[in-house]
């Protein structure tokens, strides 16, 4: 049976891992190529690394990063941000990451998505969607990390973005995210039964009755997460157990 | 020992080159005639679509062809597909390496697609590559899969709305569906035992 994916999520600036882990084991907090050693070693079903550097020059050092991590872990991992061109996917898929995650640019060209699926195929192509609730009771897309409104309905875009050939939605929700009190499960629900390709819920996890909501009331097919993990307020096992008590398929 | 990856992908073939790297294979990405006759095993690594792979397989066909029997070849995700006779992939029927009789076709739509995590794979018969293995759990990233006319080559299969073969073998073709190269501790012990019978 699939299992859902539990996926750690590492904020990347000019290289160095700025929202991590932080205990006190690692010789080096920032070392992006330590922290996901470890989250393989504890049970990651895959890892995402956000490249939130406004440099060039920052974005080259990902490239590098890229390559490390290829060659220490044995998992796949998603790479994101700032990701705009058929250039830019395949500097990022041939230094060995298996997908990347595009945003801003999906959004501003969609046939971004449809070429890159086209030549690396829909598996390795994700792409993020940032939607807030309206006060109309649907989700508004949002692109440069939260900031612009595009009027865009998350659940319309997610459809259009399956059929342009996105293999995977990596669905954040802005009113959930960092709050800690749970993810957008309605949101999460209306995406991930709107589309037939599955759905990375993201924002908001703070409890493993969290996490367990998603995954099943949600519907969504893996769970993205950052600082409880960062901060070790669970391990991946202690969720995995967790889930496994409650009859979710995972993988442990 | 020398292994070469085919390279007709564009997209993550690292991976796999670090995987066999890590097992201190002597490994090589290329597609040149030289390079194969000289290497002990070749792999057809799993990126991208049938008919863009098939198209720039075309000119190193008949080599394969030669090699085949010869030399052992493992087929990854899309180089498993690529040993069948023919593949839906892209709208248009395509012809394969035809190495296995079946043809490729496109997951049911009662899934999502792609066939995206991590899925268990269940041996049905005896296997060189899931030795010491059985009922773990593998990366699988796939919307197409192989439905086999031939007996005894389908050697595990995975559930996902239909049984996916995920391990097919057949005398030194080897392929599996999931990425072996992603999946942990277990895929590095599939890649040891095709090595193992690499070595032989």
């Amino acid at each position: 049976m699939l299992a859902k994916r539990i996926i750690p999520c590492l904020d990347v600036k000019n290289g160095r891992v700025v929202k991590g882990i932080r205990f006190r084991q690692l010789r080096d907090a920032g070392d992006p190529v330590e922290q996901a050693t470890i989250y393989d070693f504890e049970g990651a079903d895959e890892l995402v690394f956000l490249d939130i550097s406004a440099s060039s020059e920052g974005r080259k050092t990902m490239i590098e990063v890229v390559k490390k991590v290829a060659e220490a872990i044995s998992i796949p991992f998603t790479v994101g941000g700032g990701i705009r061109s058929i250039d830019d996917i395949y500097a990022i898929l041939k230094s060995g990451a298996d997908k990347v995650s595009i945003n801003t640019h999906a959004v501003k060209n969609p046939e971004l998505i449809e070429k890159a699926a086209y030549e690396f195929g829909s598996q390795c192509i994700v792409v993020a969607i940032d939607a807030a609730r309206t006060s109309r009771g649907w989700w508004e897309v949002y692109i440069y990390s939260g900031k612009q409104p595009t009027g865009l309905n998350a659940v319309e875009w997610a459809k259009k973005v399956e059929e342009l050939g996105a293999g995977e939605v990596l669905l954040t929700s802005i009113d959930a995210d960092g709050t800690r009190m749970g993810y957008d499960i309605e949101l999460t629900k209306a995406v991930s039964k709107s589309v037939g390709i599955p759905v990375i819920a993201s924002g908001g996890a703070g409890t493993l009755q969290h996490i367990y909501e998603v995954l099943t009331r949600g519907c969504a097919d893996a769970a993205l997460m950052a600082s409880i993990l960062h901060y070790r307020v669970y391990s991946i096992s202690e969720i995995k157990n967790y889930l496994k008590k409650r009859g979710v398929p995972v993988r442990c | 020992m020398r292994i070469v990856i085919l390279d007709y992908a564009l997209g993550n073939v690292f991976s796999l080159y670090v995987a066999f790297r890590r097992l201190s294979a002597d490994i090589e990405i290329s597609s040149d005639e030289k390079v194969l006759k000289n290497c002990d095993a070749v792999v057809l690594p799993g990126v991208g679509s049938f008919p863009a792979a098939m198209q720039r397989i075309e000119p190193i066909r008949w080599f394969l062809e030669d090699m085949k029997g010869e030399k052992p070849m493992l087929g990854i995700c899309l180089g498993l597909q690529l040993f069948f006779e023919s593949s839906v992939e892209g709208g248009v029927k395509t012809k394969g390496l035809g190495f296995i009789k079946g043809e490729v076709v496109e997951l049911p739509n009662t899934v999502k697609k792609p066939h995206m995590g991590w899925n268990t794979v269940v041996k049905i018969a005896d296997s060189t590559l899931l030795k010491d293995l059985d009922n773990e759990y593998f990366y699988f990233a796939h919307s197409y899969y192989a439905q086999v006319r031939e007996d005894n080559v389908v050697k595990a299969v995975t559930t996902y709305g239909v049984k996916i073969p995920s391990v097919v073998e057949k005398d030194s073709l080897f392929g599996t569906q999931f990425h072996p190269e992603k999946s942990g501790k277990y895929g590095r012990q599939v890649l040891i035992n095709f090595l193992k019978f690499v070595k032989r």
